[in-house]
């Protein structure tokens, strides 16, 4: 069943056009990698599917209902939750407290569940739990990164998206990230639409991947075919050809 | 001595509460609600009928206290949310100095309003006079409603530092304080945060109206714009938006203001103020970012 659907979605920033055109759709408990090299337009598509970048053109659906100019809120609370690139803390609150932000917007059985969530958190990330009290804002890159990963989880998401969620992380770091991920997706049938700057974790991992580039899907089709095909050493460092 | 300490308490309470109320809604808006002080004063003429004379002719002003304290607070609350609602609201993407322009209308608006019911006239009233009569502690004379007005403000500040740490609406207020969008995207409603800072600076309004005008048993349209004048610069001096600071800097604009009163040269008295201001673009100029800045001064909703 289709969960996320774009239809020639299209970003501006004034005159400057991040993202053009853009089709595709993401499939219930599918993994999609989004990847292309830096200013293909990945956080801008990601940013505008959120909610909190103005769509130019074009219409997104999610869950068959029309969220092109819901309120970020309601998006968020129809199960998409969004890690955005930039490893966005609340500085001033701690750990925990950052956590549980998402929380609020559960009630009946899943409000239940969220004592349980923030174990499986800590479970995944020990030293989150450690520095459960500290401020946020002074934990390592790599540290915030794993608390905005977490604090996406903790909203019990049915969809997450992550912009670059292996960046600052440490190699071992980033495995269990994905390990974790992967896990959600067999246990509850979670969602993953992942950016990565390079194809190489799409490639480890499998499932779909998306080529972008000035703006565009340039290739579409499953991460282990494509590969190493030169399709995609074309898509990195040939010339635009459009 | 305890008279001048008390004295400087009970002022910079006032510029304390006051500077909370800006900051506040600063924290999550970047707006500088210029209309603040108005909403003090409306608060307040709640209590009175429309009327052109100099004696107050009061209404909900007869209440006993236990009503009447809540009643000038919740006007202030309503005036603000309101103020939100039908004004603010649509200028949510506008840059800070369109929202403050509009801020500085509306505030003209609430305080023509009341020049049209009540006239420009100081109206006298006895609010509360039970709280006149001195009290003496450590052989100090003080006034019951000196006392009153710093327990009070202490009782609110705790209320509002429990409320903010300890409850799931002061966590989502925080976090919308600091990264508004993020916020958003964790599912907090940025309608709801904005209304509930709303509410609690106009509660805070009220607070203050009380104080006021209690303390100088006079009430005049303008009473609001003196006490907002010191309660934004103290916003400025706290650091804008850090609550903290903002009322780390109301109390010490309250305390330089008496201690100036009180050891400045006879003949410089009359220039206290300017002596205020001096001492304040003093700090300014060693620690721009205020006394204690407020960290994520990113872009707003």
């Amino acid at each position: 069943m289709t969960l996320l659907s774009l239809t020639d979605v299209s970003v501006r920033y004034g005159r400057l056009t991040a993202v053009r055109g853009v089709s595709f759709s993401v499939a219930e408990n599918e993994i999609l990698f989004v990847t292309g090299p830096n200013g293909a337009g990945k956080s801008s598509l990601m940013r505008a599917i959120a909610g909190v970048t103005h769509c130019a053109a074009g219409k997104i659906t999610l869950d068959g209902r029309d969220i092109t100019a819901e309120k970020p809120e309601n998006i968020a609370r129809m199960g998409f939750s969004m890690v955005p690139e930039g490893r966005e803390v609340f500085g001033s609150l701690t750990v925990e407290e950052n956590l549980m932000v998402g929380t609020g917007m559960h009630g009946g059985a899943k409000r239940g569940r969220i004592a349980d969530e923030l174990a499986s958190v800590y479970d995944t990330f020990p030293i989150l739990k450690e520095r459960r009290n500290g401020q946020a804002g002074l934990l390592s890159g790599g540290q915030q990164q794993m608390l905005v990963i977490g604090r996406a989880l903790m909203t019990q998401p049915r969809l997450i998206a992550i912009d670059e969620p292996s960046l600052g992380l440490a190699p071992n770091i980033t495995d269990q990230v994905y390990e974790r991920l992967i896990a959600l997706r067999a246990e509850r049938g979670l969602t993953l639409l992942i950016v990565e700057q390079s194809s190489t974790r799409a490639v480890m991992v499998g499932g779909r991947m998306l080529l972008m580039r000035g703006g565009q899907i340039v290739l579409d089709g499953d991460a282990r075919a494509l590969g190493n095909s030169e399709a995609i050493q074309a898509a990195y460092f040939g010339y635009e050809d459009h | 001595m305890l008279q001048i300490l008390f004295d400087a308490l009970s002022l910079g309470s006032l510029y304390a509460l006051g500077a909370l109320g800006i900051a506040l809604i600063f924290g999550v808006m970047r707006l500088v609600n210029f209309a603040h002080g108005d909403v003090i004063a409306f608060s307040v003429f709640a209590l009175l009928w429309p009327s052109t004379d100099a004696l107050a002719i009061v209404f909900a002003g007869q209440l006993p206290w236990y009503l009447l304290i809540p009643f000038v607070l919740i006007v202030g609350a309503l005036l603000s949310v309101l103020c939100e609602i039908v004004v603010y609201r649509r200028f949510r993407h506008a840059s800070p100095a369109t929202m403050m322009i509009a801020s500085f209308a509306l505030g003209f608006v609430i305080r023509y309003f009341l020049l049209m019911l009540f006239t420009s006239r100081p109206k006298s009233i006895s609010l509360l006079p039970a709280l006149g009569q001195p009290v003496e502690i450590f052989g100090a004379r003080l006034p019951l409603l000196q006392l009153i007005t710093i327990v009070a403000t202490i009782c609110i500040l705790l209320a509002l530092t429990l409320f903010l740490r300890r409850t799931r609406f002061g966590l989502e207020m925080r976090a919308a304080a600091e990264n508004f969008s993020m916020a958003r995207m964790l599912g907090v409603r940025a309608n709801n945060v904005i209304m509930g800072a709303f509410a609690i600076s106009g509660a805070l309004a009220g607070a203050i109206a009380l104080i006021f005008g209690s303390q100088t048993g006079t009430l005049d349209i303008q009473m609001g714009a003196s006490v907002m004048l010191m309660a934004f610069i103290a916003t400025v001096i706290g650091g804008l938006g850090s609550l903290p600071g903002a009322v780390l800097a109301g109390f010490l604009l309250g305390a330089a203001s008496v201690v100036m009163q009180v050891f400045l040269p006879i003949d410089a008295r009359p220039f206290r103020d300017a002596f205020v201001y001096g001492a304040v673009i003093l700090v300014l100029l060693f620690s721009p970012q205020g006394l204690i800045s407020a960290r994520g001064t990113k872009e707003r909703v």
